[in-house]
């Protein structure tokens, strides 16, 4: 149901709140020793979750999570750029929220047909 | 540290307990530039720079990785032995013992430390307005 309504954007949304999680820990995270900065490669992980809600079971969970490769890694074997990971945070806002328009006129869009306007 | 015994952690809450591990590492930093320059006449009576550690702290419900200072370590660097007999403190053979405290470095840590918290509250805030954008399009 909740994908014939909104095709993709469903599980876009969710995936863009979770990368949303991903990337605020790797911020958390900047001056931990030894933290490797994580990121949801968004394609493969919406392929996986598309597969999965059409019955492919072998799909696993966490698929599309990848570890951020570093331009310079640092001595105590941090992977957070905190300008790479500000990037990234603000990317996937701009997208979650288009996502979310997307989401919402669908939405207005069946509002109206009920309404028989 | 687990979270088991506690609440889901929640976008908020990963940035609540990584800006106050922050305000640790600030504290630590602004401790040791208070005590630059004190001087003991022993040596173990010297003041010694102090780091707040930093751990991950997994929660495996929400896949959140959040940051906790799981305490603060004292650095093993010597004092800075110096010869100055006339002052109060100077030991028999005349030498006091002064804190080895980098200045520069302190100041650095208190920046960079600043810096992560700024960007903690912006994330913070970008958060904020979606989860509201989203509970309003409703």
């Amino acid at each position: 149901m909740n994908e014939r309504l909104f095709g993709i954007h469903g599980a876009a949304l969710t995936l863009r709140s979770q990368r949303m999680g991903v990337i605020a820990s790797n911020i958390a995270n900047a001056a931990t020793p030894g933290y490797k900065a994580r990121d949801i490669d968004f394609n493969a992980a919406l392929d996986a979750r598309l597969a999965r809600a059409h019955g492919a079971s072998s799909a696993s969970p966490d698929a599309g999570m990848v570890w951020r490769r570093p331009t310079m890694p640092s001595l105590d074997g941090n992977t957070v750029e905190l300008n790479r990971e500000q990037v990234a945070f603000a990317e996937n806002a701009v997208a979650y929220s288009a996502t979310l328009s997307f989401v919402q006129g669908k939405v207005n869009t069946i509002t109206r047909a009920l309404k028989g306007e | 540290m687990t979270m088991s015994d506690r609440q889901p952690m929640t976008l908020f809450s990963l940035t609540t307990r990584a800006m106050s591990a922050q305000m640790v590492r600030m504290n630590a930093a602004t401790s040791n530039l208070a005590n630059a320059g004190s001087v003991s006449s022993t040596e173990e009576g010297a003041y010694r720079p102090i780091r707040a550690v930093f751990a991950v702290e997994l929660d495996r419900a929400s896949g959140l990785a959040g940051v906790t200072s799981s305490g603060l370590v004292r650095a093993e660097t010597a004092p800075t032995k110096r010869h100055d007999p006339s002052h109060p403190l100077a030991d028999r053979d005349g030498y006091v013992f002064e804190s080895p405290v980098d200045e520069t470095a302190e100041m650095v840590e208190i920046m960079e430390s600043a810096r992560q918290y700024q960007n903690l509250v912006q994330a913070l805030q970008t958060a904020k307005q979606l989860m509201l954008e989203t509970l309003r399009s409703q």
